[in-house]
């Protein structure tokens, strides 16, 4: 019984670790553009290449860390985590 | 089709449209026939409320983006590229990074701890009818005012496309929406907005590819384009809508945690059978949503080269009228008429979520758990819900007309910063904070709630664009950055002073259940 409530324990803090990691980079990558935005307009307006500028190029890549970091969490959850949880189910 | 078509000088928007109301109806029809078939299986208050559970985690992330993706999103983002290019992006992003939050932090504790509310989560371990009160205010303030706005831009929008009165449109949409909620509950509710999530995509998808097609599929092409035929605007900079960083971030932060604090939003996990599902669920929605939105950005480009500014800005002044228009350049009065009729199911969708929701913190949370004490049989809930829908609907019709011609743009950003404010700090702290109370969930709403609303009336939106003052009290346009901290410590501050033994000792429950759900199976 004891060893149930340690291991669900140590799931607990594992799934919330991850969770927050990922938290914390879609805030950062995030705000990072925020930023950058609101602090320096003409380097995200320079062009990298005809009819594309910095600031585009970055909020793709928003767009696109946004997908990466959700599709994260679900492969971790959904091949670690429920394998956990399900052993730990009563 | 002839892609290298000059913009029409004159446009058949705000005409009765006849492709328009054709495709409209068969939309109608459709939902109708759903709502019926959904009506004969909503007999009992898990069906009306959550579609009997029985929804799939891919159905749900359509939904989920069907009830998410409103008029706003698809006319307005496409409107304001079209009008200042790369500026649509800041809203595009802002509204998308909410997503990873809610599969990170709430889906599936939402899913596991609650029945039908986020105030099932809210009250799980604290005393039932202050909580429930509280998350009521929450989600009654959100309802209403995204409500407000999204019925004034059904009557606005409806009149410039169809030519239909404003009142007559607001009307229809209040109705019809109705008819979904009353009869067919969330399974017909859910069932309208996967196909509006449908229709919504694959209209997109068409009028992006045919954007796109001549200039090669490469949308850089389409971009210099606009380059080239606004070379003073510099359309792929950052323009006017961020200046103040201040003002960035508190935009920043009440887009993206009121996200994951919009009832309607909230309540969509309960349709899905367990917590794996309603993580899959996000997982899709967020793939529709930012895939969406890199259409809209297209949409507005090729709107800003094939229509030009001149002409959008000519038929409204915000720029909403940009992917209709374009539709009509490149597709002709049918394209139109089926884009047009789109936007309108895109519009009963949303309010139908909405009022879904603010339905459920009537009869369920206010209703059955503070009024009755939770001693309520099913027919009584369900004849409760129904009421309740029905003053949701004529409350939204009375709004919207009593809102006519204000300019309401507002109202959204108010919806999200009380979402961010008042919900989410106080659902947050419930599922990770042991030592939260019932006070401090109370104050910390309460707070939320009202400290939102007062900052933006002082604000320059109100103050200065409608008021016609000179100077606003308070800098920023939108309060986040102010009020969602300060809901938070509130929240921590008001907990500390007295603590709840009640609530820190049901916190055991919670941290099993968050994990495991309490048993549930899908009823159909």
């Amino acid at each position: 019984m004891d060893d149930r409530k340690e291991e669900l324990k140590k799931v607990s803090a594992e799934r919330w670790r991850v969770a927050l990691t990922l938290s914390v980079c879609m805030l950062v990558i995030y705000f990072g553009f925020i930023l950058l935005i609101a602090f320096d307009k003409p380097l995200m307006g320079s062009i990298l290449t005809p009819g594309l500028s910095l600031g585009i190029l970055l909020g793709v890549v928003v767009i696109l860390s946004a997908w990466v970091l959700t599709t994260i969490y679900v492969r971790w959850a959904n091949r670690v985590y429920d394998g956990k949880i399900a052993k730990l189910r009563r | 089709m002839n892609p290298a078509q000059t913009p029409l000088p004159s446009t058949s928007l705000g005409q009765v449209s006849v492709e328009a109301i054709i495709f409209f109806f068969i939309f109608i029809a459709i939902s109708l026939g759903i709502t019926y078939w959904a009506a004969r299986r909503t007999k009992s208050t898990v069906q009306y409320y959550a579609a009997g559970h029985g929804i799939t985690g891919f159905q749900n992330g359509l939904a989920l983006a069907g009830d998410y993706m409103s008029a706003a999103s698809f006319l307005g983002i496409a409107g304001l590229v079209s009008l200042s290019g790369f500026d649509g992006l800041i809203y595009s992003t802002g509204w998308l990074v909410g997503w990873p939050l809610i599969v990170f932090l709430i889906a599936e504790p939402l899913r596991n701890l609650g029945k039908y509310t986020f105030a099932d989560v809210v009250a799980f371990r604290l005393r039932a009818t202050p909580a429930r009160i509280a998350a009521a205010v929450g989600t009654l303030a959100t309802v209403s005012f995204y409500l407000i706005a999204q019925m004034v831009g059904a009557g606005n929008l409806i009149r410039l496309m169809f030519g239909l009165p404003y009142e007559v449109a607001v009307v229809i949409v209040g109705c019809v929406m109705l008819l979904y909620v009353l009869f067919g509950g969330m399974l017909a509710t859910t069932w309208v907005q996967i196909i509006k999530a449908v229709l919504l995509l694959g209209g997109a998808v068409i009028l992006a590819f045919m954007t796109l097609w001549s200039f090669g599929m490469n949308p850089l092409a389409l971009f210099q384009a606009a380059v080239a035929k606004y070379p003073a605007q510099n359309v792929l900079a950052p323009g006017k809508l961020v200046s103040n960083p201040w003002e960035a971030i508190s935009l920043g932060l009440a887009l993206m945690l009121g996200t994951a604090g919009l009832p309607h939003i909230l309540m969509r996990f309960y349709t899905v059978p367990d917590s794996r599902a309603a993580r899959t669920s996000v997982f899709y929605a967020t793939g529709f949503i930012g895939f969406f939105y890199l259409l809209t950005f297209i949409l507005g480009f090729g709107a800003m080269v094939h229509v030009g500014q001149a002409v959008i800005s000519a038929v409204d002044k915000g720029g909403n009228m940009a992917a209709p228009l374009l539709a009509e350049s490149l597709g002709g009065t049918a394209f139109l008429g089926f884009i047009a009729a789109v936007a309108f199911a895109t519009i009963l969708a949303v309010v139908a979520g909405l009022t879904l929701s603010g339905a459920a913190a009537l009869s369920h949370d206010l209703w059955v758990n503070v009024v009755r004490k939770g001693e309520v049989p099913e027919a009584e809930q369900l004849k409760v819900a129904r009421y309740a829908s029905v003053a949701l609907a004529i409350l939204a019709m009375v709004l919207g007309i009593t809102f006519k011609g204000q300019n309401v743009a507002y109202m959204v950003g108010l919806a999200f910063a009380i979402a961010a404010s008042a919900n989410f700090p106080a659902l947050i702290l419930s599922i990770f904070w042991k030592k939260f109370t019932t006070n401090g969930a109370l104050w910390s709403m309460v707070f939320g709630t009202v400290s939102t609303i007062v900052l933006i009336y002082f604000s320059p939106t109100v103050q200065i664009d409608i008021l016609k003052n000179t100077s606003a009290l308070f800098p920023l346009k939108n309060p986040g950055i102010v009020t969602i901290p300060l809901s938070f410590l509130v929240g921590i501050v008001v907990s500390l002073l007295k603590a709840e033994q009640s609530a820190q000792d049901k916190f055991a429950i919670v941290e099993e259940r968050v994990h495991f759900g309490a048993e549930t199976t899908p009823q159909k």
